[in-house]
């Protein structure tokens, strides 16, 4: 028998706006200071009420644009009901029947597997909704065993987050893990989330189940599980992995069935140091939320012109940008992902360095190279990165002006960096061709120069002359060595041209 | 006996207060004096803080010295029901759940009261949570009608009625959610009204059921009233449903009679039920305004019938969440015992909440739940949507609609107590402009022969607040209803 697996997703997704969603309430991570950041509305005090954050709600739409969703032209609040101690006013608002975006898809590409021979290949995986809500609080309880009082901090209710829900179109937990990173890249390109999952700015609901293959052809599926509150991309394909071993192995004992007695939908935790998930809620009790329309806010029309605007201020998403890259600069897939997925601000740094030197393959080179390597060095960000793009980009056009060989340019790279370590400068262009200047690297087309520096050379080498000419090709290295040492920025292609014709000349 | 200054009509105490022929340090004593002096009887007061008060008065006292201009009501002493936020001041909803309570800020309409320099007299009683018609539901004990202390006056905004109507406060605010400032006004003999839904912020006003509650001002008369709703009314940008329109200047229009006046009088408030003393002054009400000009034209509102129960469903239903917020954790009543969070929660809230609440919070988890809000909550939004549109055709051919403001006048206390369907009938005539969230106002218009008062209900549509006010006025001025004290008050 086997078996295909079946994932869906639930992402929360913290908006990176300054206050909360209903108040003007900072929204800064902040454990250390418990309820400094609340007010009467978020402390849901007798009388408050809430406001919508009309800017929350324009970052919401974003997140569902670049989710490829619908927009609803009418959306509402519901009050989702049920008692906790991080939920100060007895409810949550939150949206039900209404989201304000619906059916959208995030296209996850999957690399080729070298171990398992897989192709590359490429998954849709479409979002069933997403929709707007206020976050609880944090619940602190006594961990020193002694029974003392639990503790709220309320400094995070009511700060925005949006919920995103996946059809179950995921088929692996590498695949889920990929869905997760594809839209925490969207999510931060757009700038509508910072998608800190230490800060807990992005959390996740994994809803895993087994289709198992019959020999009559038809398919049985295992009872669904819910593990909450992933808190890493890692933790999530741990707890996906464990899931599917530990339903395979439940179904392969008792061939209990979805739907089955003891087939119930169930809930689940992740616990990370022992790698296993642990059950939280045996039976799906059905949690009556008594949801019904909060009667303190008003419904949000969009209309079409609205939405439209909002997109046009979007930038562009990584998954066009990378086709866009690969037909614009004739950059290879790998390069173009590699690039976009170090983030927009290293892509936009690439796009910078492109309109400077003209040469996409060249850019793309030294990004993925040389400046992701200097960058992690320096345990630096791409925007902190002292060589500016249009610096960059000046020193390899003078690569393909010819006027410097690649590992000249390699030179006045690592002299700029390491000026800038020294004062933290950001280097100006200027600076190239004084490095260049000051170190000899221009190349030389001064043939006249190489001539007579070649003829000098091999006046002194007839041993090496004839230990070429006798067949031992690697003779020639220790020519070229002797001409280019004389004679700096020579282009070593020439040099071993003309030392090759003035031996057969000789 | 009433002390003479309280006893003098709103008007005079302003013009006194102008000419500074008195000032509001002495007016503000008077009214605490007739506080001190009938309160112990009548239970409107729930809280009081003379130094604060008479500070406020003084600092009116000193900006009139200094010459400063003020509004009409500054140094006017106003009482406030125990369901509106005041910084540093207690606010209890007259309920046990929040014994000791005090907000960290003012509601909107207080901050409003404060900027116009009224001056803040005391905290009235009320039913607990606004929920009741007769001010028997308070953790602080009954509130009992001036004009007969064994008779209810009303509910739930009872205390700032009787504050009124016993010359205790020149002016109050309460809160109507089904009829919660009409029924005591009219009950007490006194002027009450409920803006236009989204009229005044509820920023601040302790939430019984939201899209239902307003609050609205009480006065001995209607030019008292357009002054109090004027100085609060408006947009507030902290209550989302409340309505960015501006504001007229009610009490410069309030003795322009309306010309050409069309009275609707609806037929189904004048049925079964309704006590004949009640209707005879009511049709002698309609009858002077004929004489006034006025045209009467009967009008249907064909689903009136089912306000009751539909308002029983949504009120209900929006209190049962609305305080779910109560739960002993951040504030309010914690029960001492309990072994588990939801022990905590379930002794609180039984300790916390009185029986009215109790029943109405269960009723609206019913309508809610999964299951039964379609046949209830859902059902109830429906009707309440054909509530409005027979008022929208209603308005289609009249001004302003007329009838009783309740069925009978005020009952004993205790007569209702063990008979809550009967006491949801008392509001049965004010319920619908709360589901239609129009305006409406009880003036005094007449007495029963045992001496009790009785009101005229007067509503309009949406945000025709100044015409209610002139129809009001215009029947007033012919009238001396409003003029009458009760016997308290000799
Ligand atoms: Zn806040």
């Amino acid at each position: 028998m086997s078996y295909d697996v079946i994932i869906g997703l639930e992402v929360h997704v913290q908006l990176q706006t300054q206050t909360k969603i209903f108040c003007g309430c900072s929204t800064m991570f902040n454990p250390d200071h418990p309820n400094v950041q609340t007010c009467p509305v978020c402390l849901g005090l007798p009388g408050a009420l809430p406001v919508l954050n009309g800017h929350g709600f324009r970052l919401a739409v974003k997140t569902a644009l670049g989710l490829n969703c619908q927009i609803a032209p009418y959306t509402k609040w519901d009050r989702k009901q049920y008692f906790y101690p991080d939920l100060p006013k007895g409810y949550q608002i939150s949206q039900f029947d209404l989201p304000f975006s619906h059916d959208g898809h995030v296209d996850v590409e999957i690399a080729a597997d070298a171990k398992s021979g897989k192709a590359a290949s490429s998954r849709r995986v479409r979002i069933l909704r997403a929709h707007m809500e206020e976050d609880a609080g944090k619940n602190m309880h006594d961990e020193s065993g002694s029974g003392r009082d639990s503790k709220v901090d309320l400094n995070r209710a009511g700060t925005p987050l949006v919920e995103i829900v996946t059809q179950p179109d995921l088929r692996s937990s590498d695949e889920a893990r990929r869905f997760l990173e594809e839209l925490k890249l969207l999510l931060t390109y757009l700038e509508v989330s910072d998608c800190n999952m230490q800060e807990g700015s992005l959390r996740c609901d994994a809803n895993v189940n087994l289709h198992v293959h019959q020999p009559d052809g038809s398919k049985v599926a295992t009872p669904i599980v819910e593990v909450k509150n992933l808190n890493s991309f890692r933790f999530t394909e741990q707890a996906i992995e464990h899931e599917i071993a530990r339903q395979w192995k439940w179904f392969q004992e008792t061939g209990i069935k979805l739907g089955d007695k003891g087939g119930y939908k169930s809930t689940r935790g992740y616990n990370p140091d022992r790698g296993e998930t642990y059950i939280l809620r045996e039976k799906e009790e059905a949690a009556d939320y008594r949801y019904f329309p909060d009667p303190d806010l008003v419904p949000v029309l969009m209309s079409e012109s609205q939405v439209a605007e909002i997109r046009s201020e979007m930038p562009e998403a990584p998954a066009p940008r990378r086709t866009r890259f690969e037909s614009e600069y004739q950059l290879t897939g790998y390069d173009a992902a590699v690039i976009i997925d170090q983030g927009r601000e290293f892509a936009d740094y690439f796009e910078g360095v492109v309109k400077t030197c003209k040469d996409g393959k060249q850019a793309a080179n030294w990004l993925t190279q040389d400046v992701l390597r200097e960058t992690k060095q320096r345990e630096q960000s791409i925007t902190e990165f002292a060589v500016r793009p249009e610096v960059l980009g000046a020193l390899l056009d003078r690569i393909n002006q010819k006027q410097i060989t690649i590992k000249s340019a390699r030179d006045v790279f690592g002299e700029l960096l390491t000026e800038s370590d020294q004062d933290s400068a950001v280097p100006a262009i200027g600076r190239i061709d004084e490095i260049i200047a000051a170190k000899g690297l221009a190349i030389v087309e001064d043939t006249g120069a190489i001539d007579s520096a070649i003829a000098a050379v091999l006046g002194r080498n007839a041993k090496a002359i004839a230990d070429f000419k006798g067949g031992n090709e690697k003779a020639i290295g220790a020519l070229i060595g002797q001409v280019m040492k004389a004679v700096k920025g020579a282009d070593p292609q020439t040099v071993k041209e003309k030392i090759i014709t003035a031996m057969s000349q000789s | 006996m009433l002390s003479p200054i309280a006893s003098l009509p709103l008007s005079t105490l302003i013009e006194k207060l102008r000419s500074a022929e008195l000032r509001s340090v002495d007016l503000t004593t008077a009214f605490m004096d007739s506080i001190a002096d009938h309160d112990a009887k009548l239970g409107a007061f729930v809280h009081l803080d003379r130094d604060v008060a008479l500070q406020q008065a003084a600092e009116v006292d000193a900006k009139r010295d200094a010459g400063e201009s003020q509004g009409p009501l500054a140094g006017i002493p106003v009482a406030v029901k125990d369901v509106l936020c005041m910084k540093s001041q207690p606010a209890t909803c007259a309920s046990r759940m929040l014994k000791g309570f005090v907000p960290p800020y003012d509601a909107t309409v207080i901050a409003k009261l404060k900027q116009a320099g009224v001056v803040v007299i005391g905290r009235t009683n009320m039913d607990e949570f606004a929920m009741g018609s007769s001010g028997e539901n308070s953790a602080f004990g009954p509130t009992r009608n001036p004009w007969d202390t064994e008779r209810i006056p009303g509910g739930s905004s009872s205390g700032s009625a009787v504050a009124v109507a016993a010359r205790m406060a020149p002016l109050s605010l309460g809160s109507d959610t089904g009829g919660s400032i009409r029924q005591p006004a009219g009950l007490c003999g006194i002027v009450g009204m409920k803006p236009t839904y989204g009229r005044v912020s509820r920023y601040g006003l302790i939430a019984y059921a939201s899209s239902l509650d307003q609050i609205g001002p009480f006065a001995t008369d209607v030019t008292g009233a357009a002054l109090l709703l004027e100085a609060i009314a408006g947009h507030d940008p902290r209550d989302s449903t409340s309505v960015n329109k501006p504001v007229p200047a009610y009490s410069q229009s309030v003795d322009q009679p309306l010309a050409g006046l069309k009275i609707g009088v609806p037929v189904e408030h004048f049925a079964e039920g309704l006590a004949p003393d009640v209707e005879k002054a009511v049709r002698a009400a309609l009858e002077v305004y004929k004489s006034l000009g006025a045209e009467l034209k009967e009008v249907h509102l064909p689903h009136s019938k089912y306000a009751v129960a539909t308002y029983y469903l949504i009120a209900t239903s929006e209190a049962s969440s609305n305080l779910a917020r109560y739960d002993g954790v951040h504030y309010g009543h914690r029960a001492e015992k309990f072994d588990s969070l939801g022990e905590m929660y379930e002794a609180s809230r039984g300790e916390g909440f009185g029986d009215e609440v109790k029943r109405r919070i269960m009723l609206g988890v019913f309508a809610l739940s999964a299951g039964y809000a379609d046949k209830y909550y859902t059902k109830a939004l429906q009707v309440r949507r054909l509530i409005r549109s027979d008022f929208d055709a209603a308005f289609g051919e009249v001004n302003v609609i007329a009838g009783p403001v309740t069925p009978t006048a005020a009952f004993k206390l205790g007569e209702k107590t063990s008979d809550p369907l009967s006491m949801y009938l008392s509001d049965i005539y004010t319920i619908s402009a709360n589901l239609a969230g129009l305006p409406g106002m009880s003036i005094p218009c007449g007495f029963t022969a045992e001496g009790l008062p009785i009101g005229l209900q007067l509503q309009a549509a949406p945000f025709e607040e100044e015409r209610l006010f002139r129809a009001a006025r215009m029947y007033e001025r012919e009238t001396d209803w409003h003029t009458r004290l009760p016997p308290l008050a000799h």
